[in-house]
């Protein structure tokens, strides 16, 4: 099931970005894929967290939100660069609890800290993770481990 | 017609992000915090241009590609930084931090 989508997928996407029809080519993009397919499957890489199918329906879901939050904090942080006096920052490096179950969604989480732009995660461990924060504002409102609940709720939740 | 004045509000506005996070990096003090700079470039400024881009291209593989373009863009960029961000603390470089 897993590889008859994963091979339907790379079809697609060989199609899409190709747009030639002709039947050497096609017949290249069949070969390709098929080698790419056989490949992953001798890698081993193709499981429930590297191919996350199951999921994929509800990331857009997810990543609409992590977008209003991408632009309120670029907003944020374009306005900590242009401010006419020195820079208003007080940078922080503080510790938030994992709080993600799966190694998946600490991965998620992790991501979607490092692209809200004012926020690098530095490491990612057992329990928790380390943050490097542009400002004691940002750092607070990360604190509350907001973004991690999203996460949760528009993920993983049936 | 609106779609061209659309489309190139959409990449003035890109581009002076980029330079607003090229500013960022002259102004911060040091390599944490310009990583954060860095983040406007990669994120909302990359965005608006490859939008500007998408709405010159209209419905064809050009905009399909340049979505793709976007999406590897958003799962790239903060590994990248991550990674930077992790040797840096790796090898021993203390953020400036604010003492309160």
């Amino acid at each position: 099931m897993r590889y008859i989508s994963f091979v339907l997928l790379l079809v697609l996407f060989w199609i899409a970005l190709s747009g030639h029809f002709e039947p050497l080519l096609l017949a290249l993009g069949a070969v390709s894929v098929l080698l790419t397919a056989f490949l992953s499957h001798r890698m081993n890489i193709i499981d429930h967290e590297s191919y996350p199918l199951h999921l994929s329906l509800k990331f857009p879901i997810y990543y609409s939100y992590l977008f209003g939050e991408i632009i309120k904090a670029n907003i944020d942080v374009i306005k900590r660069i242009l401010s006419w006096e020195k820079t208003p920052i007080s940078p922080q490096m503080i510790e938030i609890p994992r709080s993600q179950l799966t190694d998946l969604g600490a991965v998620i989480y992790a991501n979607s800290i490092t692209l809200t732009p004012g926020t690098v995660t530095i490491k990612l461990s057992e329990d928790s993770l380390t943050v490097h924060a542009l400002s004691k504002e940002v750092a607070d409102d990360l604190a509350t481990g907001t973004m991690s609940k999203e996460i949760t709720k528009r993920v993983f939740k049936e | 017609m609106i779609i061209d004045i659309l489309s190139s509000i959409l990449l003035l506005v890109g581009a002076a992000l980029g330079i607003v996070g090229g500013i960022g990096i002259h102004r911060f003090p040091d390599f944490y915090t310009r990583l954060h700079a860095i983040g406007i470039t990669d994120t909302l400024s990359a965005l608006m241009i490859l939008l500007g881009l998408a709405l010159q291209a209209g419905w064809s593989i050009a905009a399909f590609k340049l979505a793709m373009i976007f999406v590897f863009l958003f799962f790239t960029s903060p590994t990248a930084s991550h990674a930077l961000a992790y040797a840096a603390q790796h090898s021993g470089l203390k953020p400036k931090l604010d003492q309160k």
